[in-house]
Order: C-alpha cells, then sequence, then structure tokens
C-alpha cells in the first residue's frame, strides 16, 4: 500500500503511474472535490515545451515530451500548436521569442489569417509552434481523478493525511528547503463572437499574455509571475493588464463577460525545475512551477519508478535477514 | 568609488528583474562581480510576501538598494520607500517616480519633491532622472549625494541616446557620483558610458535578458572595468584628418 499526501496535479499523476504498475495506492486529500485545492485549476493547460524553452532550461523539452501522449490516454488534447505572435512595435519581442527557441516555422499575415480567421489583418508576422497542444486543466484534473479510481486507488476526499506518507505531493505546503510561491493570476472570459481554436501567445515587453480556448466561447487569460506569497485575489494593476493585452490581440474581447478571475501560488525550485526529493523516509514530488501539465506525467514516471524500486529492494533485504 | 560614506569596488550595479530562474539570477551576479543589486518592491509585495525571493538575494551577500519601481507618485514612492526601509534594513532607496507610462520617463518634478521628503526623514536617495542639469541640481539641494541619469528609456537596450548631455553632466557635477541608469543594452554601451566618465553602470534587462546572463554579466564587467579604464587613462581626441604615425616626408627612394 502506498500512500500519497494531496490530489492535485501532482499526486493524481503520480497515482496513475503507480496504479499502471500495479501498486495499491491512497491518496488523501484535504478539499472534497478533484482540484479544488490544487493551484493546477488555474492553469492555462498548454503543452507547450518549445515555446517555454524561451526562458525555462532545457529539461522543459526532454521531459516535457512525453506529456501528449500521457494526456491523450486520460483526456482530450488538442493538438493545434501554438501561435505566437507581437504588435508591430514590439517584433523585437519576436525575433528574440524565435533566436530563444526551436520547432517552429515564421508566418507573415496571409498564414495568420488561415490559422485564426479572426486574426486575419491584424498581426503581419508571427511564430508557428505546429507540435504543441492544449488541454482544458479542469476537465483534465476530473478526467484523471475518475481514471485512477476505476484502476482501483482509493481518493479520501476532505480527509488530512496521516503524519507520514510514502508521496507528498502538497505544492507549496511541503516543507522543503528550497521551495518558494511564484504568484499567477489569471481570468477566464466568455466572449462567444471572437472564435479562436489554438493557445495564443501575444508577446508584449512588459504585459506578455497567453491566450488558450477552452470551447463554447470560453477563453482563459494568464498569467502573471510574481515573486509573492500572497494568494489574494487577482490586483487591478494585474487584470487590467491582462484585459488590455486580450483587447490588443482582439478589439472583439471588449465584449467580454470576465465569468472569473483567479490566483494562485506556484511552488517553485530556485531553477524552476521540479524535483524529487527524499526527506524523513517521504518522497516529494514538487516544484513543478509553470510547468505543471507538461511535467508531471515525466515527474510522476519517475517518482512511481523509485518508490517501487525502494519497495522491491526493501522486501529483498527483509527476506535476506528473516 | 564612493557613495554615502560607502566605498564600491565593482562599478557594475544590476538589477534582479526577469531572471528565467533564481538560480541563474544568482549564477548572472556571481559571475558580474558586482557589489550592489537593486530589488523592485512591487507594491503588492511590499507586505513581506516576496520573503523566498528575497531570501535567494540576500544569499548572493551584495548589498541591496531597494527600488520604487513602478511607482507613479510621490505619495507612493515615499510609502514604498519606507516599506523598503523595514524590510531590508537599509537607508538607501533607488527612487523612481514614473512620469510617463510608455516611455517610463521620470516625472523629475514629483521625483525632487520625493527625494526631498526621503532625505529629511534620514534616507540615502539614488534618484532615477533625466540628464537634465537643472533637475540635477534641484536634486542635490534635495539632499541627494548621487544621480543617476538615463541613457535610454528603461528595458530598450537603446544605449546612450544623449551622449553629450551626458558630458555635460560629468562637466557640471565633476565631483558627484554619477551613475548612468536605464537603456544600456550592449558591452561597448556600457563601455561608451563608462568612457564619458560616469562613475558607475545600473544595468538590469541587458543582462536578464541575454540568451546566456552569466555570460553577458561578465561581459558588462569587462566593458565597464575597460571604459573606466580607457577614461582614467585618458585618451586622445577624435581628427577629422589622417595622422599618419610615421613622417611622409623624407622617405627614401629606391627607383
Amino acid at each position: 500500500m502506498i500512500t500519497i499526501a494531496g490530489a492535485g496535479l501532482a499526486g493524481l499523476a503520480c497515482a496513475y503511474e503507480l496504479a499502471q504498475r500495479g501498486a495499491q495506492v491512497t491518496v488523501y486529500e484535504r478539499g472534497e472535490t478533484p482540484g479544488t485545492g490544487s493551484v493546477a485549476r488555474f492553469a492555462g493547460g498548454m503543452l507547450a515545451p518549445w515555446c517555454e524553452r524561451e526562458s525555462a532550461e532545457a529539461e522543459v523539452i526532454t521531459l516535457g515530451s512525453r506529456a501528449f501522449g500521457w494526456w491523450a490516454k486520460v483526456t482530450p488534447v488538442h493538438r493545434r500548436g501554438t501561435l505566437v505572435i507581437a504588435p508591430a512595435r514590439d517584433r523585437a519581442e519576436l525575433i528574440r521569442f524565435a533566436r530563444r527557441t526551436t520547432t517552429h516555422r515564421g508566418v507573415d499575415g496571409v498564414e495568420i489569417g488561415e490559422l485564426e480567421p479572426a486574426l486575419a489583418g491584424r498581426f503581419a508576422q508571427g511564430l508557428f509552434f505546429e507540435q504543441e497542444a492544449h488541454l482544458n486543466p479542469r476537465r483534465a484534473l476530473r478526467d484523471l481523478s475518475a481514471k485512477v479510481q476505476q484502476m482501483g486507488v482509493e481518493i479520501r476526499y476532505g480527509t488530512p493525511a496521516p503524519a507520514r506518507v510514502a508521496l507528498d505531493c502538497t505544492g507549496m505546503a511541503a516543507p522543503l528547503p528550497g521551495l518558494r510561491p511564484v504568484r499567477g493570476e489569471m481570468a477566464i472570459l466568455h466572449c462567444p463572437e471572437v472564435e479562436i481554436s489554438r493557445a495564443l501567445r501575444l508577446l508584449h515587453p512588459r504585459m506578455p499574455l497567453y491566450l488558450v480556448p477552452r470551447g463554447d466561447g470560453y477563453f482563459m487569460i494568464g498569467g502573471t509571475m510574481i515573486e509573492s506569497s500572497s494568494d489574494r485575489a487577482i490586483t487591478l494593476r494585474s487584470l487590467s493588464d491582462l484585459l488590455s493585452a486580450a483587447f490588443a490581440l482582439h478589439p472583439g474581447f471588449a465584449e467580454a463577460s470576465v465569468v472569473e478571475t483567479g490566483a494562485g501560488l506556484r511552488p517553485a525550485f530556485p531553477d524552476n525545475l521540479p524535483r524529487l526529493s527524499e526527506q524523513g523516509g517521504t518522497l516529494y514530488v514538487n516544484g513543478l512551477y509553470r510547468h505543471g501539465f507538461l511535467l508531471a506525467p515525466a515527474m510522476a514516471e519517475a517518482a512511481a519508478r523509485r518508490l517501487l524500486q525502494e519497495t522491491s529492494d526493501e522486501d529483498h533485504r527483509e527476506r535476506r535477514t528473516a | 568609488m564612493k557613495v554615502y560614506g560607502t566605498e564600491i569596488a565593482s562599478r557594475l550595479l544590476l538589477g534582479t528583474a526577469q531572471y528565467p530562474s533564481p538560480a541563474v539570477l544568482a549564477e548572472a551576479v556571481h559571475s558580474s562581480g558586482t557589489e550592489i543589486i537593486t530589488v523592485s518592491l512591487r507594491r503588492e509585495t511590499a507586505d513581506g510576501s516576496g520573503a523566498g525571493f528575497w531570501e535567494s538575494l540576500r544569499e548572493t551577500g551584495c548589498r541591496i538598494l531597494p527600488n520604487t519601481a513602478g511607482c507613479h507618485s510621490v505619495q507612493e514612492a515615499v510609502t514604498t520607500a519606507r516599506m523598503a526601509r523595514e524590510l531590508f534594513g537599509t537607508p538607501w532607496i533607488k527612487l523612481e517616480v514614473i512620469g510617463h507610462s510608455d516611455t517610463l520617463q521620470p516625472d523629475v518634478f514629483g521625483l525632487v519633491e520625493a527625494a526631498r521628503v526621503l532625505s529629511a526623514e534620514g534616507f540615502q536617495v539614488f534618484p532615477y532622472t533625466t540628464d537634465d542639469l537643472v533637475v540635477g541640481e534641484k536634486l542635490l539641494e534635495a539632499g541627494c549625494e548621487v544621480l543617476m541619469p538615463w541613457g535610454a528609456p528603461i528595458g530598450s537596450g537603446q544605449g546612450l541616446r544623449n551622449p553629450d548631455a551626458l558630458r555635460a553632466m560629468r562637466a557640471h557635477f565633476p565631483d558627484v557620483p554619477l551613475i548612468v541608469d536605464a537603456g544600456i543594452g550592449r558591452p561597448s554601451d556600457a563601455a561608451q558610458a563608462m568612457e564619458l566618465g560616469m562613475d558607475a553602470v545600473l544595468l538590469n534587462t541587458a543582462v536578464a535578458k541575454a540568451g546566456d546572463p552569466a555570460g553577458m554579466a561578465s561581459a558588462m564587467a569587462l566593458a565597464v572595468e575597460a571604459g573606466r579604464a580607457g577614461y582614467e587613462a585618458d585618451p586622445m581626441e577624435r581628427r577629422d584628418m589622417a595622422v599618419p604615425s610615421t613622417p611622409v616626408l623624407g622617405l627614401a627612394e629606391f627607383a
């Protein structure tokens, strides 16, 4: 029996990998429903390792490339690529982004209009990361928790974890040295008159924006990166930046309803890469930062291998001494 | 260089925003050899909620120069400065009062007023200002002992847009430490500022947004050192005509 603290993204992904290898798993979750206490529900849900390489270490690509197939077994994955664009005066941002990344091709105004007709005539240059994808984070958390339960994993909602667990996936609640919160803020818009079918990134030196379609006229926009441990509601400054950037993307968003705003704390280590670490007999999966959906599968696989390997070593030793 | 009675060996000051990660930032700080790093106190983290990040800055061992980046009024800047003093335990404050949201040009009227208020409260103010001589004088009257003129708009990487104005500042304020703050994009820009006789250079984006921040930090350090050495060595003046280093008359004829 393997016990896990936390049924957020990391906890559920680990439960999946463990159950897949035949382990008996119990997950303890303080919240009452899948993902309520998880910062992952504020995520964009972009599977965009090549775009992320702009500011992240190369591991986001090596670890992130398996996320597409992994998630496709659990929840709908929209493999429509990422379109990166910039207003005319910020072309330098586009040049910089192109230099820092790979696996993209330059697109002109005509191609941008072919990819996303709503943007026709609005942007003259962009980058298309054809292999990237997006998913709906909340749906993915629900689908993943249903899937692991089908596989025999027991999730105890509304139940604090026992003092000692095999695997801790509690994000910012974990007592790990070097772990720090990076505040992120987002909003959800409802705007049926603007049709966009793939993840967009609008580059801007001061207020970069990503927009991810959620279907039925809903869009998620995000996301700020603030070195702060405060999870108070989104600030006026951040919200007005996000909304102005959305308006710059398409003036039709002026008529959007802002149906939700959110703020959460991403757990991160100093290099902004996730880590497996062991402390007091518990294995910790943490530091997924802004790459939760992208890197959780790889981290969960590594955690499962390590836990099951160690258990069998332990058994072996015990058998020998017996 | 001596600022507010403190002797500083490195003439490169580094900002700490926009790095890909705190680990990359720490590497860049290390390879720049800087002794002073600036820290932006966004008003929303001024309640101390940025502690995790600030702890990693303290670990660099550098002296911290908190700034009032993003403040648009005297009141905001003064409040932020007071919070910074409490949080970081230093009387130093880099004073920014932004007057224009597109160019982030300083509001020099608000700047002088805020400098006066803060100096009276015992702060040691490092004002981010334009290259205007009259504003410089008013800032000194307000109690500042250092001036930080811009080279170009913040984060623009345009280099020194008005070297003549900076040269005039040097001539006009021969004994005041002058630190070029903002606009440096490449090592040659930093070297140029130092050749003009500036006492130091403060930069952030040029390093943080480089492909290899640590590599750029050390390139900037070399440029600052070279520019300063060049200034101290008293460079030659430019001339329009060629001046051969060997005589043109009296050459031996072999024909």
